[in-house]
């Protein structure tokens, strides 16, 4: 026997042996390990569908084979393009409008020197994050309605005629980015009070004896402190460019705002579930996951590159 | 300190920007309230603003007579509490044994959890799952249906790397396997964070409607959002293309601003409580990657 035949055997040893004193980890792990078979990974096996002309009565074995036919459908179908432009632009909207607003909110926090004061303005800030998508969509609904929503009792107040805002192509981004600042911009402020909190309260102190004022402050200490918050929270919204909270769209949008609201969540959606076209929708939902799989996984690359911090 | 003038005027306007903060934020649900107490006539002509106009409770009456209000109420405190007790169980007995460096495999299960953070099969593949499962209509789909969430294994799998080894060695030389471990040891002195996820799952449980529209045809099985989804967006879009404003629609007006006040009421009660949590999750989730 050779000398690294014996390392090996007694390696395989080490590991059985710590895999026999480790079983009750083991054990623990099964249920837990079930669980994303059954949910996770049990359902990758319905992409067949996306090359079929699935028929629920056939199944998977009985209905045919097309191929990459479904994806063509898609591809060179009226929607592609428009449902492309959507997801982009609501989430580039986001990008622009959304995102410096909790990072604002932060550095506004962190101005308050009245700690109970702070306190009361974060915890109220918070609030909207525990009311569901349901709720905010209801309340959207009923704050735009033109006969008795309060945007056009102000409206009216000033003159103006009322707009029937959920029927209007041209309103749907807006309200859509509106109502995602009202309800995540202050919960999204505290991962970067907390990185501003560990900032070191010296450097304040150094900018203050130069002469510098709240503005510098906050221009020359804590902006430059949050960045690498801000780059990688910057790159996870990169990452996920092509999903958008389409549980939210489903609520507020109707046909005759598809024009801008439809986005690849929400056709998916009505394709499968209302339309039962399984195949189509199947294979629509495979290429934005295979999509969102790329940007998703190039981001979480560049921001490990970027830093020792990162989401996930 | 003397505060310099610049400092002074930088302090006043930004109380004034928290100030519209807080009433920007807080507005919609206060005009909520105040519709739901108001004279429906009052609302539907638009003149309740800042306070109620009139006091009726004729809303909240209507309400309380809908018996399918009172099931779907049951039905979210059910699928809240038990899904949420599935949710801890399952999460706890998977992030223990990943929180183990010494674990063999521990990379590879990591992974294996993490690939389906960022792709999943989408919502048809994992739609016939459920109905192929026998799981259609059922109570147990809601509960099985994210029945655990990765991003909470992770951080609960960082609260129990947090925990001094020597616990454990000491522990083990008594004689104690790793249940014993887990349950005596690392459940007690992980409370603050078994508190921190039980919250994320609750409140995710109360508030989800998707999966549970998706997957339940019988209303009596129904949990309060979805039937939030149909009174809400359903009769106010229906309330918004009405030519005339019938006193029908009026009430009906009121009476989905008392649902929401009905809805939202016990995530307000619970939130003093709830948001500590909430930020504490945020910044180890942060922390760890």
């Amino acid at each position: 026997m050779t000398p690294t035949a014996g390392k090996t055997r007694t390696q395989t040893q080490r590991f059985w042996h710590s895999v026999l004193r480790d079983k009750h980890l083991y054990l623990m792990m099964i249920p837990f390990l079930l669980w994303y078979i059954i949910f996770c990974y049990k359902p990758f096996g319905g992409l067949v569908l996306a090359f079929q002309d699935y028929k629920p009565l056939l199944g998977i074995e009985g209905s045919e084979w097309v191929g990459l036919e479904n994806f063509k459908t898609f591809f060179t179908g009226p929607f592609f393009w428009r449902l492309i432009r959507n997801t982009l632009l609501l989430n580039i909207y986001n990008l622009i409008f959304g995102f410096p607003v909790p990072i604002i909110l932060a550095l506004l926090f962190n101005e308050i020197h009245h700690s109970k004061l702070r306190t009361v303005v974060q915890t109220i800030s918070y609030m909207p994050r525990f009311i569901s998508t349901v709720v905010i969509a209801g309340l959207v609904v009923n704050f735009l309605s033109p006969s008795s929503g309060i945007i056009n009792t102000f409206i009216k107040m000033f003159g103006g005629e009322p707009i029937y805002f959920l029927t209007r192509p041209e309103f749907f981004r807006p309200i859509y980015v509106l109502q995602g600042i009202w309800s995540g911009a202050g919960f999204g402020s505290v991962i970067y009070y907390s990185s501003l909190c560990s900032i070191d309260t010296e450097l304040y102190e150094a900018v203050m004896i130069d002469g510098g004022g709240r503005w510098k402050q906050i221009w020359h200490v804590a902006l430059p402190g949050l960045l690498p918050t801000i780059a990688i929270m910057l790159i996870m919204q990169i990452g996920n460019l092509m999903n958008v909270g389409y549980e939210m769209i489903i609520l507020l949008y109707q046909p005759v705002t598809y024009e801008t609201a439809d986005v690849i969540g929400s056709y998916v959606y009505r394709l499968g579930m209302e339309q039962a076209n399984y195949s189509l929708s199947t294979a629509v939902g495979l290429f934005n996951g295979v999509i969102s799989l790329i940007l998703v996984t190039s981001a979480n690359f560049v921001s490990r590159k970027l830093g020792d911090v990162s989401i996930f | 300190m003397k505060l310099t003038k610049g400092q002074k005027v930088f302090n006043v306007v930004n109380f004034f920007l928290m100030l519209a903060v807080c009433l920007i934020t807080v507005y919609p649900l206060w005009y909520t309230v105040i519709a739901s107490f108001s004279d429906p006539l009052a609302v539907s002509t638009g003149s309740v603003t800042i306070l109620p106009v009139g006091f009726e409770l004729a809303s909240f009456k209507k309400v309380f007579e809908m018996d399918n209000i009172w099931t779907a109420y049951g039905n979210t405190i059910f699928y809240s509490v038990f899904g949420t007790l599935l949710n801890m169980v399952l999460t706890i007995l998977g992030a223990y044994p990943l929180s183990k460096r010494r674990l063999k495999g521990r990379r590879v299960f990591m992974l294996f959890i993490l690939i389906t953070m960022w792709f999943n099969a989408g919502m048809m593949p994992s739609f016939l799952n459920y109905r192929d499962l026998g799981l259609y209509d059922t109570r147990a789909a809601i509960l099985l249906c994210g029945a655990i969430d990765t991003f909470n294994v992770i951080l609960m799998r960082t609260f129990f790397e947090n925990v001094p080894d020597s616990m454990e060695e000491s522990a083990k030389l008594d004689g104690a396997n790793d249940w014993r471990i887990l349950l005596n040891i690392y459940l007690p002195l992980s409370v603050p964070a078994i508190a921190t996820v039980t919250m994320y799952y609750f409140v995710g449980r109360w508030n989800s409607y998707f999966w549970s529209m998706l997957l339940l045809k019988d209303q009596s099985k129904v949990p309060l959002q979805v039937l939030l989804k149909k009174l809400i967006v359903e009769v106010s879009y229906s309330v918004n293309e009405a030519v005339d404003m019938s006193a029908t629609v009026m009430t009906e007006q009121t009476i989905v601003y008392a649902t929401i006040v009905i809805a939202v009421l016990p995530m307000l009660i619970l939130y003093p409580f709830l948001q500590k949590f909430f930020v504490k999750g945020i910044m180890v989730g942060a922390i760890k990657g």
